[in-house]
């Protein structure tokens, strides 16, 4: 039996020692998975658009080449001195509509197709939940969307992870024949569902939460953005004329 | 003008590196005493990371790194470990290896690490590590405990390999990500199992293996 004195010093001189070495590898491997996490972040917005790559470099010069970021504010403002990737969405969400700054990223495809990529995050059931919708030019016709999740449950509510989920969105309206925001909503397909199919995709099945998170998401994170767009729009009115 | 000297053969040598009781160490657990099959430990990753193979392979090797590693390091300082605290140690060690196994993966392996997620962390409670620390490496030298270390890791990762083989090409009609299932299977009107990719299916299989491994190996049939 070791003495009490020597327990201890043994557990001190253990935990000194691991913490050490783990700060050492945290330290030295920092950079690289800094650059891993902002790679990943510019290969999800370029798969809003429909562009799949897994190449880092196709990645990198795709993006660079063809999105520019913005930051916008609700009443449709934009805000130069903010650089959009410095905001923190997970701050953003929660505050009232006009206090958020909404990034906002263009992306210039072929034939000089303007897209532009809203940044969504929201709750799904056992953590967050975020992604990249596109809108055509039109500021109604959903051109693409990515979703990715935290922790959702394997085959059920991770699917909105999956393209076969996220195919749905192509297409799809946010406004009404009215002129009305409505978003394009996430239901169940037995749900009786007054808009029609132009605003609604059907939910994962067994990822009810999920799916309802995505739907909240969606709304809270695309209507600030109506401002701007509104503006866009009639400023493109006036360069027709 | 140096002199070269050669290291004088070490005559009191109890034991070679690969005597057969060594490698009997190494080979025990990829069979006979497969952790997975026969110890029935760590079956709760082998059921979540076994939807594709190239997660279940780098997992294995994962798990096989902080197996021998652990069982080496435990083995090294066995006899200055304070035995009411040596739950404590272990575990500190299994932990250390395990983030570190975590940070590599994030840094150069990202899209990996993003499929495995929390089950890389979960190594540390991963019955294989903790049951061969204090059933082996504790008591034992370094070079038995670093090879019971890898064939404990191998014998976990063969079943995760084995599983997920099956499991892709019936749940995605894919291996290693290239289409296996002809185009014209599902033209035809073949469909994925659905059940494949949910993780009772890893356990079904884990079942099947089970049987053919008691049925084929004598040892094993009067084990309960």
């Amino acid at each position: 039996m070791h003495s009490n004195r020597y327990t201890l010093l043994y557990a001190a001189g253990i935990s000194v020692i691991t913490a050490v070495i783990l700060a050492i590898a945290s330290e030295g491997l920092r950079p690289a998975q800094e650059a891993n996490i902002a790679l990943d972040k510019k290969s999800n917005i370029l798969r809003s658009v429909r562009m799949s790559s897994t190449d880092r470099k196709t990645i990198e010069s795709t993006y660079s080449e063809k999105v520019r970021d913005m930051v916008v504010n609700s009443s449709g403002e934009e805000l130069p001195d903010v650089d959009a990737g410095k905001v923190n969405l997970k701050n953003e969400i929660v505050k009232a509509p006009a206090e958020r700054l909404l990034p906002l990223y263009i992306y210039s495809g072929e034939s000089g197709k303007i897209y532009y990529i809203i940044p969504v995050r929201g709750v799904g059931l056992w953590g967050p939940i975020w992604g990249y919708i596109s809108l055509e030019n039109d500021f109604n016709t959903v051109y693409g969307a990515f979703f990715d999740h935290k922790g959702e449950t394997p085959g059920l509510g991770a699917e909105i992870a999956e393209s076969a989920f996220q195919k749905q969105f192509e297409g799809k309206k946010i406004m009404s024949e009215e002129g009305q925001f409505v978003c394009v909503r996430v239901v169940k397909k037995t749900d009786k569902f007054a808009l029609g199919d132009a605003h609604r995709v059907d939910g994962v099945s067994g990822g009810t939460i999920t799916s309802n998170g995505t739907d909240a998401m969606l709304k809270n994170c695309i209507e600030p953005y109506l401002a701007y767009f509104e503006k866009l729009k009639s400023n493109a009115g006036q360069t027709d004329r | 003008m140096s002199v070269e000297t050669t290291p004088a053969p070490d005559i009191r040598k109890k034991e070679a590196l690969f005597s057969k009781k060594n490698i009997r160490t190494l080979r025990d657990p990829l069979d006979d005493n497969n952790p997975i099959t026969v110890q029935v430990l760590g079956i709760c990753s082998a059921l979540a990371v076994t939807v594709q193979v190239k997660p279940a392979i780098i997992m294995a090797l994962g798990v096989i790194f902080v197996t021998a590693f652990s069982n080496l390091i435990i083995a090294l300082i066995r006899d200055s470990i304070p035995s009411r605290i040596r739950m404590i140690v272990q575990l500190i060690v299994v932990a250390l290896l395990v983030t570190i196994v975590d940070q590599l993966l994030k840094a150069y392996m990202f899209d990996v690490s993003k499929k495995l997620s929390v089950f890389v962390g979960l190594i540390i409670t991963n019955c294989i590590v903790m049951g061969r620390l204090e059933a082996f490496a504790m008591s034992q030298k370094p070079w038995p405990a670093f090879l019971d270390g890898i064939g404990n890791g191998l014998g976990y990762g063969i079943i995760l390999v084995v599983v997920a083989v099956f499991r892709e090409i019936f749940g995605s009609g894919a291996l290693l990500g290239y289409k296996i299932v002809p185009q014209w299977a599902y033209d035809m009107g073949y469909v994925n199992n659905g059940l494949m990719v949910l993780p009772p299916a890893a356990l079904f299989l884990i079942g099947v293996y089970i049987w053919w491994q008691r049925s084929r190996n004598k040892k094993l049939v009067n084990v309960s």
